[in-house]
């Protein structure tokens, strides 16, 4: 791999963040299983709290990488990543700012530097507040299941995007966000799962 | 018998002749240093150095405004793309990653002469797993992304460590890949030209030039300069907008002043011929004072031109006196021989009472300020000694303005209905006393900038620009030198050792040095020493990679990629050519004085116990037992000392030519009670002047404190007319006439400054142009009616 490729890598470091920032919790039920009806039951959570165990599954390595911490989102815009495990870290979205705090570093970037990502950030907000119009400017939506165990598959359509992701698997179960699945184009690909926190397992 | 007149013209002509051909040889200059203080000391020297040579006096800051998003991006990148290849620029920044992909490259190709972090403990069993198990744990961070497809090259993470040390802290906002403000409202460019910023004329073609290509990439973008701006910042464009906008601004109000008061003395006169006469003082104090400056300096500024003819404007008042005092007695005799005049005395006295105010200015730190007052000085004393000397002889017989007897009457009787003010007047001048004491603190500006010739809002602008690139105003430095550029970089390596426990500490928040980019070639050597061979790397590695998810056996380009820095040549500051390493070295790594400088900027830490703002005193303690001969500079506190040095000077000059002028009345007039008279409303007028200034929100400069001094040296003339014993007891009619015209010339030369938008002159003009008129006023109020204090010697 080439190191001109940087910034390229960037986005696509950025859009797993974007991915792994969804994490709704809330309250919701429907017996009429549709996208519409999802979206409507997510847009009536404002918060939520939740723990998170991530792998990624790189070609390079013989093992999954596993990270753990927890998961917060407040409506209308802010995430937050809280790793513990293995390195302490923390990744805040707010607005338009990203805030990410590794060690003494402390990185920050402007989302609508990066267009690609701003476009896939908007989606995963608008998953959260169940803004459906958003979501479809830039991906194909797909949903099966049913309201107690729903996958949503969001398939780019922007070509910029497709060269990133190849496709992004949300499960769930009725308002609840089980796990994100993220297929990079380059083959690796991470799965996080995700447990609200005082929810039954 | 004419030979005494006869001799004193010829001598007179003589001197016009050879002050005529000093001239012609004459160097006049305009770049604005002569108005930057000399500096005392090494850090106060290396701070006007930077202000006026360094990489921040290089910058041009471009926004560009109107118009839709897309537009103003395509004018950044055309305008970007043009200026990239023209000479004159060193550098061209607008958010187009021209330099990125070089910059990747050789970070990446000698990440192992770069990296703090190698060392032969990196290279061990023990040093080799842990580095690899970090790279990996970093893998499970968004941040590993980047890192990721380098594994295999880089498992012990070298570039990540170059990286995090290369993070520039605040960068600007982007849109479509090029800079905008944070509003979005603007594109923004940071230009860096290649002429110094003391070269104002190579500075004035850069921003021509980049005017004109700004221009034509509005039109090549099918848009009209109306619909799209440009704003353009930074200290080449204020000091080469001040240079042109002094020298226009001396020139017009020159003018202006100049017709008004030939406006006056037409009035006055009523006679052409003693216009011209009554000028004739000025010119020849102008041509003495030039060639003073220049015998002198070396050198005359314009600037000392325009406005030190301003000052000995109050030469027009000998003349003043001359024609409206005297009567026809006082031309030519038959023997051609003239008796002094009355009043001769009094204008003796007043030329060296503002002798002694200009004085202070000649002994200035400020060069620009002491040609001021050697052009001044020379000026008035020619121009006094002709009024006394060739004036009357170039009367024409029977020469006579108009009777301004009338008109005298008139005013005395208007002073004597003044009389009852007295105490009114002493109490204005106590409630001006106390609004000055109460407002002792605040009433001297403490900034250096308050000396800057750029206007307010010009610097609001640059402020908005340099915050919107996230240019950062850097406080604190620390400066090594060496004889060489290897030895100072190595100094400012051993400096950077120290600087890293201060970053764990959290002392500073991080910090800036030449040697980040190029190492020194012992550091690199040894960086280089360090790397295993590929037998002995490659045998390490499988021990290093126990229990990791990384085989060994997928490293192979890792011990390629080893191997081949074993035998990289050394990085050079050739080598860095057409990255922005480069510019980052040349910024901070400078030649100066037949030795070199290394400039290590320090940022405060943005949290801990020192957020936003560095612990200087830990700093300082640490370099002196480390690094001795380490400038520590504190930039801002720096320019205050240095500034508020230059005020103490100000203050010890004017008390001195304060003090001279007291002992010089005291001399003259023989007693404690004329001084105190004289200078009362002169005192009462400063003070006055001072309490409307506070009161107008004005803090005052230096240039105030010299234009009080002014008040004092230009006021003491009329206030020696009212000196009960030089002249009758109140002044006769035709002298206060006199008086009155000599004082509206003086008001309008200096009033007009005023209305000046530099600031410097500006300062002179609200401050002396009052205080005259005040001067004379309060002059005319508390003279005392009655016949002078019994005991006075008679003069």
């Amino acid at each position: 791999m080439s190191v001109v490729r940087f910034s390229r890598r960037l986005r696509s470091g950025l859009l797993a963040i974007w991915a792994l920032l969804a994490c709704p919790a809330g309250f919701a039920a429907s017996p009429d299983w549709t996208v519409d009806r999802l979206m409507q039951s997510l847009s009536h959570q404002t918060s939520g709290q939740a723990t998170f165990v991530e792998r990624k599954y790189l070609a390079v390595l013989d093992q999954p990488v596993e990270s753990s911490g927890e998961l917060r989102f407040r409506a209308p815009d802010r995430l937050e990543k809280i790793t513990l495990k293995p390195k302490p870290e923390s990744l805040v979205l707010e607005g338009n700012t990203v805030t990410v705090n590794r060690g003494k570093k402390q990185y920050v970037v402007q989302l609508s530097d990066y267009r690609e990502v701003a476009a896939f950030v908007d989606s995963i907000r608008a998953t959260l507040v169940g803004d459906r119009a958003t979501l479809e400017r830039t991906y194909a939506l797909h949903l099966a299941g049913n309201p107690d165990n729903w996958t949503l598959t969001l398939l780019p359509r922007d070509p910029r995007m497709a060269e990133l992701v190849l496709r992004i698997d949300i499960k769930g179960s009725r308002a609840q966000l089980r796990e994100i699945e993220i297929r990079q184009a380059d083959g690796d690909r991470s799965v996080m799962e995700i447990a609200a926190v005082g929810a039954a397992q | 018998m004419k030979r005494r007149p006869l001799a004193a013209l010829l001598l007179w002509l003589g001197l016009v002749i050879a002050s005529i051909a000093v001239i012609v040889q004459t160097r006049f200059t305009t770049d604005l240093s002569a108005f930057l203080p000399d500096a005392p000391t090494a850090e106060q020297r290396l701070l006007i150095d930077q202000l006026r040579d360094g990489m921040v006096s290089r910058l041009l800051l471009v926004g560009i405004e109107g118009g839709d998003p897309q537009t103003r991006a395509t004018v950044s990148r055309t305008l970007g793309e043009a200026l990239r290849d023209d000479p004159a620029f060193v550098s061209v920044a607008n958010g187009e990653a021209v330099h990125r992909e070089r910059d990747q490259k050789l970070l990446f190709e000698n990440r192992y002469l770069l990296s703090p972090a190698v060392n032969p403990e990196r290279f061990t069993e023990d040093g080799l797993h842990e580095a690899i198990a970090e790279s990996i744990d970093l893998l499970a961070s968004p941040v590993g992304m980047l890192t990721k497809s380098l594994l295999p090259r880089d498992p012990t993470g070298e570039l990540m460590q170059l990286l995090e040390r290369l993070d520039g802290g605040n960068r600007p906002a982007t849109a479509d890949g090029i800079w905008v403000s944070r509003d979005r409202s603007r594109a923004l460019l940071l230009a860096q030209t290649r002429a110094s910023g003391s070269d104002l004329d190579a500075q004035q073609a850069a921003i021509e030039t980049l005017r004109a290509t700004f221009l034509r990439a509005v039109v090549d973008a099918g848009k009209s300069p109306a619909e799209i701006r440009l704003l353009l910042t930074g200290p080449g464009v204020f000091a080469v907008a001040s240079r042109s906008g002094i020298q226009d601004e001396v020139g017009r109000l020159a003018i202006v002043s100049t017709s008004l008061i030939v406006a006056l003395l037409l009035f006055i006169y009523r006679s052409p011929t003693a216009l011209v006469l009554g000028l004739l003082p000025v010119a020849s104090g102008a041509l003495a004072g030039i060639v003073a400056v220049s015998l002198g300096f070396g050198s005359v500024h314009g600037i000392t031109l325009g406005f030190g003819t301003t000052l000995i404007g109050e030469a027009v008042d000998y003349a003043i006196y001359l024609f409206v005092q005297s009567d026809n007695k006082t031309s030519p005799q038959t023997d051609g021989s003239v008796a002094p005049p009355a009043f001769w005395p009094t204008i003796r006295l007043g030329v060296m009472t503002s002798i002694c105010g200009f004085a202070a200015l000649m002994f200035s730190g400020f060069p620009g300020l002491s040609q001021l007052g050697l052009y001044t000085i020379a000026g008035l004393i020619a121009a006094a000694l002709s009024t006394r000397f060739i004036l009357p002889h170039l009367l024409p017989p029977g020469f006579a303005i108009r009777d301004v007897t009338p008109f005298g009457e008139r005013l005395a009787a208007l002073v004597k209905a003044a009389h009852p003010l007295r105490r009114a007047l002493i109490v204005v001048a106590l409630i001006a006393a106390g609004i000055v004491w109460v407002q002792r603190d605040t009433v001297w500006n403490r900034e250096l900038s308050a000396l800057s010739p750029v206007p307010d809002a010009d610097q609001a602008l640059d402020m908005q620009l340099r915050s919107d690139l996230g240019a950062p105003d850097v406080r604190y430095m620390i400066v090594v030198r060496g004889e060489t550029p290897e030895a100072t970089l190595e100094a400012a390596e051993a400096v950077g050792t120290q600087l890293d426990g201060l970053v764990d500490d959290g002392a500073i928040g991080s910090y800036e040095s030449p040697g980040r980019y190029l190492p020194s070639q012992a550091r690199q050597a040894a960086r280089r020493a360090s790397l295993p061979d590929a037998g002995t790397l490659e045998h390490r590695l499988g021990p290093a990679t126990a229990g990791l998810p990384l085989p060994a056996a997928r490293l192979a380009p890792f011990i390629a990629d080893v191997e081949a820095a074993r035998s990289r040549p050394l990085l050079t500051r050739e080598a860095l050519a057409g990255t922005s390493f480069a510019l980052a070295v040349d910024s901070m790594l400078i030649a100066q004085n037949g030795g070199w400088s290394a400039l290590i900027p320090l940022r405060a830490p943005t949290t801990g116990p020192h957020a936003q703002s560095v612990d200087a005193d830990r700093v300082r303690t640490v370099l002196k037992q480390t690094a001795p001969d380490a400038l520590f500079i504190d930039m801002k506190g720096e320019s205050e000392r240095l500034y508020s040095g230059y005020l103490r000077e100000a203050a010890v000059l004017s008390c001195a030519g304060l003090v001279a002028i007291i002992v010089l009345l005291g001399f003259a007039l023989r007693h404690p009670m004329r001084v105190l008279q004289v200078l009362t409303p002169l005192a009462a007028a400063v003070l006055v002047v001072i309490a409307g200034l506070v009161t107008a929100g004005v803090s005052l400069t230096i240039l105030h404190l010299v234009g009080l001094l002014l008040i004092v040296a230009v006021g003491s003339n009329y206030a020696l007319f009212f000196d009960n014993d030089t002249v009758a007891s109140t002044p006769a009619p035709r002298t206060l006439a006199s008086l009155l015209f000599a004082n509206l010339t003086t008001v309008t030369g200096f009033g007009v400054l005023a209305f000046s938008s530099v600031p410097v002159l500006q300062a002179f003009g609200c401050t002396v142009g009052p205080g005259a008129i005040l001067a004379l006023i309060f002059s005319a109020v508390l003279v005392r009616p009655t016949c002078p204090a019994p005991g006075n010697p008679a003069r």
